[in-house]
């Protein structure tokens, strides 16, 4: 930006309509005026969808204003509702998430962008490409088949007969629960985070590598302590965008949740999402409040989303803070 | 040149009718359990009448929501339209709205236990007492009772239901809301309740899969559902005092019993019938049409589907595994489609 208004001449009224024009002529102009609507769109898009979701929810908001996120119990009969279980079930199947597939899928782009030969490197990169398109009702299906009767029978008992001291491994385990739609989404994301940083790792320039090798570093000083923070800014970038699948995954998780209301510190219990309940319950909706409830539960989704990508933005500006500024780029 | 214009506005006329005919368009929105009858209806009624009926099975609660803002012409639902909605639909038209029952459903108890193979016994007491969290053990007495020679486990009763909206859900509740006084008043009845107990599956399907997935469980789907995919049921115990299984004959003989109280508005529930072999979980669905159309041709054409549908369309519905309307509800359905104006 600060280089490119160094060659503009300062010009004057007349000068610059004329060079608009000539401008406009060579197209350039065009192309930065339909460009800057596409992007304005983005921008509408998003405003329209939080004004529809606004609009359409003023009785929840009357009846139940703020309590709405601290209250668990969801009675459609009685109409009383409340958004605390959804929120809870949500932000701990991501974080379950995240946790799984953070680690796994960094480890894999860097192994895939910086240690591996490419002969082995592309065939790779294509079946997690593929993964990634894969449609979520399928990994859905795996989680029952797979995922549900591997955690009752293997995973389970293990985790209860090691760290069953744990609040978060206690109770029984039938294989429907936080922890399995966890790993199913974890699943889902892990592709999501190795093609991203993957591309982010290979961009970083050959002379930083060659520079550390250079000063005597091992190539895997060269890789841990100056690509990857080169690349810091990018990699969280696709772990932003992992948080985001995960925070409005629907499918997979109401498939394996268990779809019950439930708060509970372990996560060998079932519990419920946002999504899955506005998915569940949105067309039988009878009541208009019970409608109007599901689309401000829609609200809820998209404010959960920002607060927690703002939270997670604001780690990273921390972190890069501390560290020697190499989170630069 | 005039013969020639007039026979082209006789040509333009002929065509207008036929346009006219072929282009007649019906549209309906609705629950989905009756969906497979009603596309093989509607698509029958268009092949003899040339008069489409469009359909989407979007949900009981959503077709009642459409047929009152009047973006649909007929609604369908699984529960009928209770007081407040009935009172919202005038209010917005200025006429009333009208059930009329179609086929009979059901909804029927399904369970993986290990080690039992034989078909399962269930009193109203030990399914009211299982969903309510009271019941949680398979060897209770409530349940071995009624299942003499069975060896059932001590095992924890997992329960799961249904985690969409669904009229299985509102017949499945409405049964026990009639049976158990303490589930009326802790849960009633609702296309979505407050579970006490319980995992939740979406769909007919997810059910079935969770209850396959999951030793111990005890869940319940439609009747149809049930049949067409060989899924083994257990039997319950009618107001007569009889263990009745859900078929075409059990769940007809709860409509006949109820039919004798029908109501002149056709919203009556027939859980927990009387009657030797009458089913207990079983249900009307309705088709919800306005009492005044305001297109003729309209109305008369679905007057003339609704005619049909109860009386020669009923040869189509068991192959399907949805049990017939009884005689006397068709002659009172027949009479009741004069209010239609």
């Amino acid at each position: 930006m600060a280089t490119s208004s160094i060659h503009v001449p300062s010009v004057s009224p007349v000068e610059g309509s004329r060079s608009f024009l000539s401008r406009l002529r060579s197209g350039d102009e065009i192309a930065r005026l339909f460009t800057f609507v596409f992007a304005a769109s983005v921008v509408l898009l998003t405003v329209v969808l939080v004004y529809e979701l606004w609009v359409a929810s003023p009785l929840p908001r009357q009846k139940f204003g703020l309590a709405f996120f601290v209250t668990k119990l969801w009675d459609p009969i009685a109409e009383q509702f409340g958004a605390l279980a959804f929120i809870y079930g949500t932000v701990v199947t991501s974080a379950v998430a995240l946790l799984i597939a953070v680690p796994l899928g960094i480890g894999a782009a860097i192994f895939l962008a910086e240690l591996a030969p490419q002969k082995v490197a592309d065939p790779l990169q294509f079946f997690i490409d593929l993964l990634a398109a894969v449609p979520s009702v399928i990994y859905g299906v795996l989680g029952v088949f797979i995922v549900i009767p591997m955690m009752r029978t293997v995973i389970a008992p293990a985790l209860k007969a090691t760290l069953g001291f744990l609040p978060i491994f206690q109770g029984p385990a039938y294989g429907i629960c936080f922890l399995t739609a966890g790993i199913v989404l974890a699943i889902m994301v892990i592709p999501y985070i190795i093609s991203v940083s993957r591309e982010v790792l290979l961009s970083v320039p050959r002379d930083q590598r060659e520079a550390a090798l250079a000063l005597g570093s091992t190539r895997w000083e060269s890789t841990w302590k100056i690509v990857v923070p080169f690349a810091r800014t990018g990699i969280m970038g696709s772990i932003f965008l992992a948080l985001a699948r995960a925070l409005g995954e629907t499918m997979a998780v109401t498939m394996v949740i268990g779809n019950t209301p439930n708060i509970s510190a372990s996560l060998l219990a079932g519990g419920y999402s946002i999504a899955a309940v506005i998915a569940n319950e949105f067309t039988e909706a009878t009541g208009e409040l019970h409608l109007q409830t599901l689309i401000e539960l829609g609200l809820v989704l998209f404010l959960l989303t920002f607060i927690l990508n703002g939270l997670a933005r604001l780690l990273m500006l921390l972190t890069a803070a501390r560290g020697s500024g190499t989170g630069r780029a | 040149m005039k013969r020639l214009s007039g026979l082209l506005v006789l040509a333009l006329l002929l065509a207008g009718v036929m346009l006219a005919q072929s282009g007649l368009m019906i549209t309906g929105a609705g629950a989905t359990f009756p969906n497979p009858i009603y596309s093989k209806w509607f698509d029958q009624f268009h092949k003899a009448n040339g008069t489409q009926i469009n359909y989407q099975p979007v949900g009981s609660g959503a077709g009642i929501k459409q047929v009152t803002d009047g973006t649909v012409d007929f609604g369908a639902s699984d529960g009928p339209m209770n007081d407040e909605q009935l009172k919202a639909y005038r209010t917005k038209n200025g006429v009333g709205i009208l059930h009329f029952p179609t086929v009979l459903g059901a909804a029927v108890p399904t369970y993986n236990v290990p080690g039992v193979n034989a078909s399962l016994n269930f009193t109203p007491e030990a399914l009211a007492g299982i969903f309510l969290g009271r019941i949680s053990k398979w060897n209770d007495p409530a349940i071995a009772n009624a299942n003499k020679g069975v060896n059932l486990p001590a095992n924890d009763i997992v329960v799961i239901h249904r985690s969409d909206g669904s009229g299985t859900t509102y017949i499945w509740t409405d049964y026990l809301s009639k049976v158990s006084a303490d589930w009326k008043e802790k849960v009633s009845k609702g296309t979505s309740v407050n579970w006490p107990v319980g995992l939740g599956g979406k769909g007919n399907e997810g059910v079935t899969g969770l209850i396959k997935q999951t030793p111990n469980s005890i869940g319940y789907v439609e009747l149809i559902y049930a049949a067409q995919n060989k899924i083994s049921y257990g039997t319950v115990k009618n107001a007569a005092g009889t263990f009745v299984k859900a078929d075409l004959a059990s769940v007809s003989e709860a409509a006949s019993a109820a039919s004798k109280t029908m109501p002149d508005d056709f919203r009556v529930s027939i859980t927990n019938a009387l009657g030797k072999n009458a089913y207990p979980i079983s249900s009307f669905t309705w088709l919800l049409i306005p009492e005044k159309f305001k297109d003729v041709a309209k109305r008369d054409a679905m007057k003339n589907f609704v005619k049909w549908a109860i009386t020669d369309g009923q040869g189509d519905v068991e192959a399907l595994s949805y049990a017939k309307l009884p005689k006397e509800v068709v002659d009172k359905e027949l009479k009741a489609l004069d209010k239609v104006q």
